[in-house]
């Protein structure tokens, strides 16, 4: 498959193409089945990771029989390597607020809550001064629907949609079984949306310039631009809107410091990219899907010494729910270990690998899922630094 | 009433007799009195009405709701791999030689806890640390005694 150029696009952070209120208006022009199918036809899907056809989850959520529904921001970005979610409800908080608006309208919402990570409290005055604003205006132009923040407590895990819930509902944040869907049954047990920050001011954006224009971006597997949150071995760390589908070559070519050996896609549930496969690797949901992590390595990194962080962010973050997930993660770290200090021979790496494949086979959510991801495409890359 | 029970009362008034107020509001006892002790915990599972081993449980399962005592300060200091590139161990060991404390301790005056955090979110602008709700990117060890001296 052919990649895209390189591109920077400028929607998520510019200012001057209108006021988020503005679009607010605008949608409530329209019908709510137009509102919803201008964000199916646009292709947008989810930012948060999944990539779950926007506008779908939200004809679901419209279609349920309801008196009360919710719409949720997901503000728990805890992957690491990732802060575009932070620097988004920063400096363009409107934004968010005004995608949450334009969802709730569409399918019939009065109750907007953002799930901020505690992490980001310092957050919470200049984002709950926005917020009593834009519920104002909101009320203003006639729509039922006003939005609060609920913090967390320091938990990843709470990122997962279910387990976010059960956290605001006063639990231990441990992920439900799906079904059922947060559209059928979410927050308090009642149809809800929830969206990652970034996605809901795609929403928006989508709104304001049309689905004619966002089409123009990406792929057709992955439609649109795409806030990346680029650290590590960089001279340009920080945060980048890119045209989606380019591949990580051309990535490199921007972002690489001249020695770049590895790249991490998508954060510690994401894919490590070794050199030789940075042609032919697209960045997107026909390659690599990302929720905005993007982690640079020269070669004076140890990639021992980044699977072994992983590996602990994992076994510390694990909810411990499931025995594949919560064993799993302590044994590969204990197994790398063994590996490392030659108190196991390298054949055990193999029998590692297998165990990763139970893990995402048997394990219940996207956590213990994905630790196979970096660990497989790390330990298969660069073996012999693993070993010696 | 003590200091504790008046508190809990107060916040389960703001937040009301709900499931849902127990986050809220054992956040705010952390906020007040930097952990949640025994009788503070007893206290929301009674005016919760929930076991208090429910309460219990559903604290220890955040890294935030801190069961036993802690400083009045709590810093964290971002430990992933980018922040370690970054060199996050001369933050640490700055601060360590300064409060003559190892991570995970409190001192001995109750001022301060250091921890260590997974992902803080400004892998940018590493190293990382957050003192309570306050957020210092890309902090010096040469800075840190001075920013720690300002929470005396
Ligand atoms: C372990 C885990 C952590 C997650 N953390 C986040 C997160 O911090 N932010 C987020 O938006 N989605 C996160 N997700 C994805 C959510 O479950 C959910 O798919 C997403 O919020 C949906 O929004 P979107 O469709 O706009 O991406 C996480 C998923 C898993 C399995
Ligand atoms: S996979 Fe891991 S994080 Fe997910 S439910 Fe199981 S134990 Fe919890």
């Amino acid at each position: 498959m052919k990649s895209k150029e390189f591109k920077r696009v400028d929607l998520i952070f510019d200012c001057d193409g209108c006021q988020p209120i503005d679009v607010v208006k605008k949608a409530l022009k329209m019908s709510r089945d137009q509102v919803i199918k201008s964000v199916i036809d646009s292709g947008l899907r989810g930012r948060g990771g999944a990539g779950f056809p926007t506008g779908v989850k939200w004809k679901f959520a419209k279609e349920e029989e309801s008196d009360v529904k919710y719409v949720i921001c997901n503000a728990d970005e805890g992957e690491p390597g990732t802060f575009k979610d932070r620097e988004i409800l920063d400096i363009v908080p409107n934004k968010v607020l005004s995608g949450m608006a334009i969802c709730a309208y569409a399918i019939g919402s009065k109750e907007g809550i953002i799930y901020l990570r505690g992490e980001y409290n310092f957050l919470l005055k200049p984002l709950n001064q926005t917020i009593d604003i834009f519920n104002n205006s909101l009320s203003k132009i006639g729509l039922d629907f006003a939005i609060k923040i609920i913090s967390g407590s320091g938990a990843y895990i709470c990122g997962e949609e279910t387990a976010l819930f059960e956290s605001m509902e006063g639990k231990r944040g441990e992920p439900r079984n799906k079904p059922p869907y947060p559209t059928k049954a979410g927050y308090n047990g009642k149809p809800t949306v929830i969206n990652n920050v970034e996605t809901l001011v795609y929403t928006s954006m989508i709104i304001n310039i049309g689905t004619k224009e966002f089409v123009k971006l990406g792929t057709s597997d992955s439609r649109g631009s795409k806030v990346f949150s680029v650290s590590g071995d960089t001279p340009k760390a920080g945060i980048h809107e890119l045209e989606l589908g380019l591949n990580v070559a051309d990535f490199v070519a921007e972002f690489g410091d001249g020695d770049t050996k590895a790249v991490q896609v998508g954060g510690a549930s994401g894919f490590c990219v070794p050199r030789k496969h940075f042609k032919e690797t697209i960045i997107g949901f026909e390659g690599i899907p990302t929720g905005g992590s993007m982690m640079v390595f020269n070669s004076t990194r140890s990639m021992y010494n980044v699977l072994n962080d992983y590996l602990e962010f994992f076994e510390e973050e694990s909810c411990g729910q499931c025995t594949p997930c919560r064993v799993g993660t302590q044994q590969l770290m204990k197994g790398i270990n063994a590996v490392k200090t030659g108190e196991k021979s390298s054949d055990y790496l193999d029998q590692l690998l297998r165990l990763t494949e139970t893990m995402k086979i048997a394990s219940k959510c996207g956590l213990g899922q994905s630790v196979a991801n970096s660990f497989s495409s790390i330990v298969t890359n660069f073996r012999e630094e693993m070993i010696y | 009433m003590t200091n504790t029970e008046e508190l809990v009362k107060q916040l389960i008034n703001k937040h009301g007799i709900h499931r849902n107020s127990l986050l809220p509001v054992m956040q705010g006892v952390v906020k007040e009195e930097s952990y949640l002790s025994d009788e503070a915990m007893i206290e929301i599972a009674r005016g919760l009405d929930l076991s208090a081993a429910d309460v219990y449980g559903t604290a220890s399962f955040y890294s935030f709701l801190y069961t036993e005592y802690k400083g009045k300060n709590i810093i964290r200091i971002c430990k992933t791999i980018t922040c370690k590139m970054k060199g996050k161990h001369k933050i640490v060991e700055a601060i360590e030689d300064h409060l003559k404390i190892k991570k995970g301790e409190t001192t001995r005056n109750g001022k301060f806890t250091i921890m260590e955090a997974n992902c803080l979110g400004w892998c940018h602008k590493g190293p990382v640390m957050l003192v309570n709700d306050d957020v210092y990117p890309e902090v010096e060890a040469e800075k840190v005694v001075e920013i720690l001296e300002s929470y005396c």
